[in-house]
């Protein structure tokens, strides 16, 4: 599905998106002007000011809402069109109970009607390769915190994504598990050679792992400046780095300044 | 085993056998207190019976060959009413957890079926379903599918968003989110609903005996309460009593059974 070649094929795009929320006290207009393109292969994440409509983005951007004005485009299709083709992570693992990591590993492809003993074999070798391999006919109550989140995300690997949208994937975790586990998804995401699009309102691990961090304005969201990170090394390593203190700053004055 | 655990799971074992012992000699206790009341004169045998006269009646209704039908009668009546009763009220709610725009319409209408005491409706049944063990089987049901309905449906609408975002982000049909997401984590409130529809089942059953029975434990103790007879009585309650803690033990192990093949112990 021609993965690492980070040419200048567009995934994702939205032009000229207006979004307005409709409750019966009252509407909100929650994007507006909104412009965004996401090349294959590259990480961007998208930080804001908390409700400013960073999480609606990337429901637009699977096409669990529709735009009121402008147009999304996911490899170049409507989104519900290429939603088969798109990962979503959410805030919360959302691993069934009932059933083993294995089986929950497999639902994507359960519901694609796509599981056939390669299929299965690839998916279940995801797991092996990100250290959940011995943990496959564990139930997730069994797990630790980031295991779960860890499992959620081979969940949405397993059925080869071309698009990977993360929402807050780490936002319900502790803080040292946070850390580690930011490294290892960033390595599983670039050695994959995915395209990724974090949604986040921690500034720090939006530059540990992406490569192009897009500030929001507070609401009506539109970008309101975009950063590159290009600093080498895994998210661990980025830390410590001497331009790391220097983008954060710039990035919170972006954001302060709202 | 280090020998702490080892103690400590003896503690454990020596409490639970103490909260065994303790049910035991509380039964026994009662029944002495009950039998010793009558005998020392403190109450009427004849107003408060006594355990004594309760097996002998007993005894006497199986010599005569009519215990077992009594028996039998009300635990069909139960069991038919119990099993339909919870299989339209599941199947009920899973059509409502289909039809949204159902559900909001139906919603009142259920509040009130829910509070309606339908031994009101015990007199209709009668006219409509005939005076024998059809309108007892519809009363029982009656009392429980609308537990069932109510509980269950309940049950499948608090399955937070979360799993059915996840569905939907995964592509899936709305059919495939209920079959593999929100039945699935439902079992435990299903099993809970069984648990009180059984209960609902046996009011619905005796209440309907009351009403309109030639048969049956509800049948025995109105007869009795009319003949002055409280042994009679007190022995079918008794029997009773027996019978709905096995069916409700039977419901529970089933619960236990369908736990543990969904993983969770």
């Amino acid at each position: 599905m021609g993965r690492m070649d980070m040419g200048s094929e567009t995934v994702a795009s939205l032009r000229g998106v207006r979004l307005v929320y409709h409750e019966p006290s009252r509407e909100t207009l929650a994007v507006d002007g909104l412009d965004l393109e996401v090349k294959r292969g590259e990480f961007v994440s998208i930080v804001g000011p908390s409700g400013c409509g960073k999480t609606s983005v990337l429901s637009l951007m699977t096409g669990l809402i529709e735009p009121s004005e402008g147009s999304v485009k996911v490899l170049g299709l409507p989104p519900r069109e290429a939603r088969s083709r798109i990962g979503y992570m959410l805030q919360r693992d959302a691993l069934l109970d009932w059933r083993t990591i294995e089986k929950n590993v497999l639902l994507g492809l359960e519901i694609r009607r796509a599981v056939s003993p390669e299929s299965k074999k690839k998916a279940l070798a995801l797991l092996g390769r990100y250290g959940l391999g011995d943990f496959s006919r564990h139930y997730p109550s069994e797990l630790s915190g980031g295991m779960r989140q860890k499992a959620a995300l081979i969940r949405t690997l397993a059925f080869e994504p071309e698009l990977l949208l993360l929402d807050e994937p780490f936002s319900a975790l502790d803080y040292q598990t946070r850390i580690l586990l930011e490294d290892e998804v960033r390595s599983i995401i670039t050695q994959g050679g995915y395209t990724a699009i974090l949604v986040t309102h921690d500034i720090s691990e939006a530059i540990c792992m992406s490569d192009r961090v897009i500030v929001f304005s507070s609401r009506p969201a539109r970008v309101k400046r975009e950063f590159y990170v290009g600093l080498p090394g895994s998210a661990f390593e980025r830390r410590g780095q001497a331009g790391f203190g220097a983008l954060f700053d710039d990035i919170w004055k972006e954001l302060r300044e709202q | 085993m280090s020998r702490e655990h080892f103690m400590y799971l003896k503690r454990m074992r020596r409490g639970e056998r103490l909260t065994v012992a303790a049910r035991v000699i509380l039964l026994v206790l009662l029944i002495s207190l009950w039998e010793a009341a009558g005998r020392l004169g403190l109450a009427d045998p004849f107003i408060v019976s006594s355990p004594l006269r309760v097996v002998k009646t007993t005894v006497s209704l199986y010599s005569s060959h009519d215990l077992f039908p009594h028996i039998l009668t009300t635990f069909y009546e139960t069991v038919v009413g119990f099993v339909s009763g919870t299989a339209i009220g599941v199947a009920a709610a899973v059509l409502l957890w289909f039809c949204p725009f159902l559900r909001r319409v139906l919603d009142p209408y259920l509040v009130v079926l829910n509070a309606l005491p339908k031994i009101a409706l015990g007199p209709i049944l009668i006219v409509w379903v005939g005076a024998g063990p059809g309108a007892i089987i519809v009363m029982a049901l009656l009392v429980s599918t609308v537990v069932t309905v109510m509980s269950v449906l309940a049950g499948f609408v608090e399955q937070g968003n979360e799993r059915q975002q996840l569905m939907q982000t995964l592509g899936a049909t709305r059919m495939q989110t209920f079959i593999k997401a929100v039945l699935p984590a439902s079992v435990p409130t299903i099993m809970s609903a069984l648990k009180i529809s059984v209960g609902m089942s046996w009011v619905g059953v005796i209440v309907g005996e009351y009403l309109v029975s030639k048969r049956g434990l509800g049948y025995l103790i109105v007869y009795g309460g009319q003949v002055f007879k409280l042994d009679l009585v007190m022995a079918s309650i008794v029997i009773l009593c027996v019978l709905a803690a096995i069916m409700y033990y039977a419901v529970a192990a089933f619960e236990k059974r369908i736990d543990r093949r969904f993983g969770r112990e």
